[in-house]
């Protein structure tokens, strides 16, 4: 066997160990991280500032310009209102199709399907809305119009949301057809997000509920929903965040109109902040400019806050699951 | 390889070894004698070494002396701060935040945490052999080797590198069984194959010195009598010292015994006892050293 | 070979009929169930008898709630009331899964349907300049595209990417890093229209009202991609096995070496995969462009200044205010939506391949 031919051990000079090795390189390097890093501050305290600054004409000039009283506040609330409005009914209609589509790719698909489910979903997320937008007009809209909203008004037009004095849409262009669009487009993000938590789901909480002779079901409703819940409902705001922002498929499927409207299925809607900017935006100057800049950050400060309650129940959750 | 057929057999159950320890194996070429300091080049002294993680004081109080040419093994219960000390030797605790050290560690007359000393030039002098093998999954088993000379950006002829290539696996007992396939992955290897791999790698550089920690805990018997023999070999040209929780292998690898322990969860570890390996399994002068090794706690 | 001699002891299902059997009681699995999915399919079909003509998504609906309320009922008779619950559950959840191919196969089919109308070498060669009514194209919005996007992965990538190595290598828990993983969560959430309208003001200080221009939407678009890009590669690298960075501290590799030469490569494939999804997000954005680059019948190479055309906007605005005759326009509205689909899906495919190529063979 052959002893190492090295030099031997000893001769190497003792000094050398103060020799620094690469310092140059790994203080550059430090840098351009740290550097990448506080630029997210700064970019992020920029996007406020520049908001405000350019949305505060709005509140110190004078209005009279403008359309309407004038006010900001009468200008945004049916645009806050569209927003939220529009969204929660997207939400309300993905949610429980998206847990049970999650449930299926991850607990009843076979493996192999499951992977290429997971990145069909993907796929869909990235799809770009204003495709979204152009297939809700021509198709969806026209279908809603002749199939979906006569049998609402009939059927259900006791309900606020349904009915009232003003006819229906013929072309469709409603908050409810919006909604249903947007519920498409939310429906892969909460998907992708309760796919991945159940199937965190710890296999030994399973196996106790298989073994003690449970079916399927009965064992997802002892131990994967209970584990995911908080998974659910942090990919649920998420995905209401999305909603919230969304601007193209609102901005061409919308038929907008100014005030607060509750019935879903006429001509007559609240437009969203962010359909109302895009709309307003490119025909705009002056002040109208200021205001449409402080109506988004009005937005802004809508999103940043249900994404702080969706990451505040993610936390909570996920720490509460593992005890 | 014939000297494994004189050796006892193997055998892994923590059964005390209070009279029936075996010398330790003394090289073939250089009789050590274990316990008196030797004047060589590498000899490393501790002296009064604290380790510290942020508040928490995790080693107290270290003195020793570790001779050149020879394996130093240290034992001791888990968390006693052997492993921290072991890193502390090239200054690999301080990967983790908030880790420093208050005493001094003395290779041939620099003190490691002098001032000025850069740790990345002291890893370079003392090279480190981790618990579970870490082979670069990215590269080849010839790169793998290579990796210290070539992630420095040190620039070789393929006859060099080739040459480094063969001497390392050969010195890490691995040259045989992967000559044919240097190109081919690292991780393709067994567990053992791939802990010699990192010796290969670990002992391209050229150190003077070789930390081991716990190689062989993530290991078959098999793989592991083949490191033990390699580190029989590898004394001859390195200063050794190896963290193992298994007192059989200290008994069969090194020449001199260190035993750590902690009074309790929270308090700092220390040296307890430190003497030729044979005396240490035998006959220690400390109580606590005694219980441990004939498997009374820990 | 027995290694005794006692013969097995009788199985006692051996003596009974499988019928009666507690472990094979009523099962409705394979073929019934087959049966249930078939009746409701043709459910669904006699559906269109009343309406005459061929309806899918009438078919489809009709037929999965056949098959859903069916099921329950067909195993709560045949089987137990807790295997009638368990297949209504199973059913529902296909179902569902059915249900929300719905939308989307239709989102595609009609993308490729009207697309195709206008899918030829004119669209793909010609820009918006003096047309007026059928023919042109969107070349000039394809450039666009291409230039906008280019530069937001070239401001993002190295953006995201270097703040995630802060994060993963550098930062090691500090109140520095934590509130910038916070921010990057808040940048997440930030509507694309308010990046837009930031991008705006900030080009509006600099160069006055009514700026446009390539530069300011690829800010704009840098503001959405940085995030995603910081969030992918934290987790990639993360994944990096700590002990591989030891190992290559441990041969007195300095740190900046050790990132680029061993952590980088091992996660080179996440990092890479995620970067393309990133760039596919972005790419399809329209409302930031809308507010910063406009639109323009011209092609203009020059992202410093003047409008630009990109292909989401060139599709919005093709729609939304079409010429004369309306036709042509919505026609390049929908190839403009169908390139962009396209560009997707082969970023996608893309990302699928870059991963199984890049990935390391040996890592845990």
């Amino acid at each position: 066997m052959t002893i190492l031919d090295n030099s031997p051990p000893g001769d190497t000079d003792a000094s050398s160990i103060d020799e620094p090795v690469g310092k140059a390189g790994d203080k550059i390097f430090f840098g351009l991280s740290f550097g990448a890093a506080a630029l997210i501050l700064v970019t992020l305290a920029a996007v406020a500032i520049f908001l405000f600054l350019e949305g505060l004409p709005i509140f110190t000039s004078d209005t009279a310009e403008l359309d309407g009283d004038g006010s900001f506040v009468s200008y945004v609330g049916p645009l806050v209102f569209g927003t939220i409005y529009i969204s929660v009914i997207a939400l309300v209609l993905a949610t429980p199709v998206a847990i049970a589509v999650a449930l299926y790719v991850s607990h009843y698909a076979p493996r192999k399907l499951a992977q290429s489910l997971g990145s069909f979903i993907d796929l869909l997320a990235a799809i770009p809305s204003v495709v979204y937008g152009l297939w809700g007009i021509t198709v969806l809209a026209p279908v809603m119009a002749r199939s979906v909203f006569p049998w609402l008004r009939e059927n259900l037009g006791f309900i606020p949301l349904f009915g009232s004095d003003v006819p229906i849409a013929q072309s469709g262009r409603s908050t409810l057809t919006v909604g249903v669009v947007l519920a498409v487009m939310i429906l892969p993000i909460i998907t992708a997000i309760s796919r991945e938590v159940f199937i965190q789901t710890p296999r030994l909480h399973e196996e106790a509920s298989i073994a003690l002779g449970a079916t399927r079901w009965e064992m997802i409703r002892q131990a994967v929903i209970p584990y995911g819940r908080s998974g659910v409902i942090s990919g649920a705001m998420l995905g209401l965040g999305r909603a919230l922002g969304e601007t193209m498929a609102v901005a061409i499927i919308l038929s907008p109109a100014k005030g607060y409207f509750w019935d879903v299925l006429t001509a007559q809607n609240s437009n969203s902040i962010a359909a109302n900017i895009a709309l307003q935006f490119p025909e705009s100057s002056g002040l109208e400019v200021n205001r449409l800049i402080a109506t988004g950050l009005v937005l802004f400060v809508i999103t940043f806050g249900v994404n702080a309650i969706a990451r505040r129940i993610a936390n909570a959750g996920f720490s509460g699951a593992d005890g | 390889m014939n000297r494994s057929a004189t050796r006892a057999p193997y055998f892994e159950a923590s059964i005390p070894m209070t009279d029936s320890v075996r010398a330790p194996a003394t090289a073939p070429n250089e009789p050590v004698d274990a316990n008196a300091p030797v004047d060589l080049p590498n000899r490393i002294d501790i002296r009064d070494l604290d380790i510290y993680y942020g508040d928490f004081k995790a080693v107290e109080g270290v003195s020793m002396t570790i001779n050149p040419r020879s394996v130093t093994a240290l034992i001791g219960p888990s968390g006693c701060g052997k492993s921290t000390f072991l890193r502390s030797m090239n200054r690999m605790h301080e990967v983790i935040r908030g880790a420093y050290v208050d005493g001094e560690v003395i290779i041939n007359g620099r003190n490691l945490y002098g001032p000025g000393v850069d740790p990345v030039a002291v890893r370079r002098k003392v090279g480190m052999v981790f618990q579970r093998p870490n082979p670069f999954p990215t590269m080849s088993i010839a790169d793998n080797v290579l990796a210290g000379k070539k992630l420095n950006s040190k620039r070789m002829s393929k006859s060099v590198a080739a040459e480094l290539v063969e001497t390392s696996l050969r010195g890490a007992n691995l040259w045989n069984e992967v000559k044919d396939r240097l190109d081919g992955p690292g991780s393709g290897l067994s567990g053992g194959q791939q802990q010699r791999l990192c010796i290969a790698r670990a002992i391209a550089v050229e150190p003077d010195v070789l930390l081991m920690d716990e190689p062989c805990s993530a290991l078959d018997p098999i793989s592991t009598l083949a490191i033990e023999e390699l580190m029989l070999e590898l004394k001859n040209s390195y200063n050794i010292v190896i963290v193992t929780h298994n007192m059989q292998q200290a008994a069969r690898v090194s020449d001199r015994t260190g035993f750590f322990n902690i009074e309790g969860t929270g308090k700092p570890g220390r040296l307890i006892e430190m003497d030729a390996t044979e005396k240490i399994f035998s006959n220690p002068t400390e109580q606590q050293t005694q219980d441990y090794v004939t498997g009374r706690f820990g | 070979m027995s290694l005794t001699d006692i013969p097995p002891r009788p199985l006692e299902s051996d003596e009974r009929s499988n019928s009666d059997d507690a472990i094979t009681s009523g099962s409705l699995a394979g073929a019934p169930m087959l049966g249930i999915f078939a009746g409701a399919v043709v459910i669904g079909a006699l559906s269109w008898l009343p309406f005459g003509g061929v309806n899918w998504a009438r078919w489809v609906i009709v037929t999965l709630l056949a098959y859903v309320i069916g099921t329950l009922i067909i195993s709560r008779v045949v089987e137990s009331p807790r295997q009638a619950t368990d297949r209504f559950a199973t059913a529902v959840m296909s179902s569902a899964f059915l249900l929300v191919m719905l939308p989307l196969v239709s989102v595609v089919w009609t993308v490729v349907e009207r697309g195709a109308n206008r899918f030829d070498w004119t669209f793909y060669s010609e820009t918006m300049r003096g047309v007026i009514g059928e023919g042109g194209g969107g070349y000039h919005a394809i450039v666009g595209t291409l230039i906008v996007t280019s530069l937001t992965a070239l401001f993002a990538i190295p953006f995201g990417l270097f703040t995630a190595i802060y994060l993963v290598e550098y930062a090691n828990g500090s109140r520095f890093s934590k509130a910038v993983t916070a921010l990057v969560d808040v940048m997440t959430g930030i509507p694309s229209i308010v990046a837009g309208l930031f991008a705006y003001a900030l080009f509006v200080l600099i160069d006055g009202p009514g700026h446009r221009s390539g530069l300011a939407g690829a800010v704009a678009l840098t503001l959405l991609m940085t995030p995603v890009v910081v969030r992918t590669s934290e987790e990639m690298l993360r994944l990096v096995p700590n002990e591989l960075r030891e190992a290559s501290f441990a041969l007195g590799v300095p740190r900046w070496r050790t990132i680029t030469k061993v952590v980088l490569p091992t996660a080179i494939a996440g990092i890479l995969t995620g970067i393309v999804l990133a760039v596919a997000r972005v790419i399809g954005e329209t409302a930031p462009l809308l507010v910063t680059v406009g639109i323009t019948a011209n092609l203009n190479k020059n992202p410093l200044s003047g409008r630009m055309a990109t292909l989401p906007v060139f599709s919005y605005n093709s729609y939304k205010f079409p010429t004369l005759p309306p036709e042509a326009s919505i026609d390049r509205a929908w190839t403009a939506a169908l390139t962009l689909v396209l560009i997707v899906m082969v970023l996608f495919v893309t990302a699928r391949i870059l991963s199984s190529i890049l990935k390391p063979k040996g890592l845990r």
